[in-house]
């Protein structure tokens, strides 16, 4: 996790925020699992098969979707290709740097590839225009534009929004029609991080610093765990990620309800 | 996960594909001081896995600029040989090994005392000879023995393993096949002695109850596979006292 300029955080913003959690708040007044504002507006590249730009408090990212025609995986020759790739924008952050992915962006990047490819959100057996010649693949690129806290959440927030809104472009083959692309389940990833003994939900930039550990949990609408990543040096207990597990599928109704009906 | 297979991996008497039952690990064997030059080694066989591990350090971090003034870095590279798996793997890292290579790192720091060592990174090499299923975790646990070997001080030895499902049953220690066409896959490392998990990932469909049964599982199979990582440190040891003879 990169840092700020200096490095460090306070020791006097350390103690508040410690202080605050001792009260069961955060230092933004936030309750433990209780998730920033999220603003969600799709279509906002309509050059794109499908687009959204998600703000998650002051974390701000674009995801854009580009579907061509493509070969298949050997492996899986009657199903279409999902990649999906994270930009880190230097604009994001005094220590993003330009160039090739870094660790931090293809943790991030694979971690929000896996909860969609395993919640089966896209009908990828749908997606075959030719069996084991030609299939759709779907380009998720998503630019960080803005830093302060929980990529992961805010990443895959903006991708399930667009992969919802995309169009096939089927019209530009031979006799082919654009469709809306398949989409079936809707994938939830819900991040914590510890802090001295607490979990909490969405953390920001400061409550990343100060977090020992962080993990993240991604469900689908029937509750069940589709990916799981623990990330950063430091530890958790099995009781820890149960809970962890528990306040995702909580939080990822809640999120559904608000958001996604 | 994987594809979806008509094939059938478990039989009416809960016999897996390679004759296991469901909470039977393959054969591991560990046996350290297999390179020369490196300050601490270890080779891990884990049914058809095999890994070579070689620490170096801790020595002084390089470039200067990613010094930390407070503690040394835990630089884990796990590389894959490019004749390791079926089809020829393009050599060099990727982003499946880049991932990888972070997530052991993190698990090894959180039991190293890397505090005693600031400005330091310890390298610790994970080389897949062949791959079997189940690598990262094999490349783990041996890099832990490893680290020990090497004199490096740690807080505890770091030891894992994977679960998963197969035909809609939680199993221990996926072997290739099921692997591939199982319905989820969950590699686990843990501190041997407090049990804190260290590592986790988890891809596929699981419920909370299934999640349970598997940690169940992966948390008995870690007593059974650090026994057999002690053992490798303590025939270390004793050899070194053969060799010296009667001085």
């Amino acid at each position: 996790m990169p840092k700020d300029e200096a490095g460090i955080l306070s020791e006097i913003k350390k103690d508040f925020i410690l202080k605050k959690l001792k009260e069961g708040k955060r230092g933004d007044e936030r309750l433990l699992d209780q998730y920033r504002e999220i603003s969600i507006q799709t279509n906002y590249v309509p050059r794109s098969a499908g687009s959204a730009f998600v703000k998650l408090g002051k974390t701000k990212v674009l995801a854009g979707i580009k579907i061509e025609a493509g070969d298949p995986f050997p492996d899986t020759p009657n199903q279409g290709v999902l990649t999906t790739n994270v930009e880190l924008l230097p604009m994001a952050f005094p220590t993003f740097e330009a160039g090739p992915p870094n660790e931090m962006s293809i943790e991030i990047a694979r971690v929000v590839d896996r909860g969609i490819r395993e919640s089966r959100m896209i009908d990828l057996e749908g997606l075959v225009i030719e069996p084991g010649k030609k299939v759709w693949i779907v380009f998720v690129d998503i630019n960080v534009l803005d830093y302060d806290g929980n990529l992961i959440d805010a990443c895959t927030l903006s991708v399930i929004s667009a992969l919802r809104t995309s169009v096939v472009p089927g019209s530009t083959i031979e006799g082919g029609k654009d469709f809306k692309l398949p989409v079936r389940n809707l994938p939830i990833s819900v991040t914590m991080v510890k802090i001295g003994n607490e979990l909490v939900c969405d953390p920001d930039l400061e409550e990343e610093q100060m977090g020992t550990t962080r993990i993240t949990v991604t469900t689908t609408e029937d509750g069940h765990i589709r990916a799981m990543q623990k990330g950063e040096i430091g530890s958790l207990t099995l009781d820890e990620i149960k809970k962890a597990i528990r306040l995702s599928s909580d939080l990822g109704k809640r999120i559904r309800e608000k958001y996604f009906q | 996960m994987g594809t979806v297979s008509s094939m059938k991996l478990i039989d009416e008497n809960g016999i897996r594909i390679d004759g296991r039952s469901k909470g039977e690990l393959r054969p591991i064997k560990i046996e350290t001081d297999v390179i020369e030059r490196a300050d601490g080694s270890a080779f891990i066989e884990w049914g058809g896995n095999k890994i070579i591990v070689a620490v170096y350090g801790p020595r002084e971090a390089y470039p200067k600029h990613t010094q930390d003034i407070e503690k040394a870095q835990v630089k884990a590279r796990y590389n894959m040989a490019a004749f390791s798996v079926d089809e020829r793997k393009r050599p060099g890292p990727d982003r499946r090994s880049m991932e990888i290579s972070k997530v052991i790192s993190e698990a090894l720091s959180s039991a190293v005392m890397v505090e005693q060592f600031p400005r330091a990174q310890i390298d610790v090499y994970i080389e897949v000879l062949q791959a079997d299923a189940g690598t990262r975790i094999a490349g783990l646990t041996a890099a832990s023995v490893a680290l020990a070997a090497a004199g490096v001080p740690m807080r505890d030895m770091v030891v894992g393993c994977t679960a998963g499902k197969v035909d809609g049953q939680i199993v221990l220690d996926l072997c290739k096949e099921e692997d591939n066409f199982g319905q989820a896959d969950l590699p686990m490392a843990i501190m041997a002695r407090t049990g804190e998990v260290v590592l986790m990932q988890m891809d596929g469909d699981l419920t909370m109850e299934e999640f349970d049964e598997a940690t169940g599982l992966i948390m008995d199979a870690t007593k059974r596979i650090n026994e057999i990582q002690r053992e490798a440190l303590a025939g270390k040891y004793r050899t070194l006292t053969l060799s010296r003879g009667g001085e």
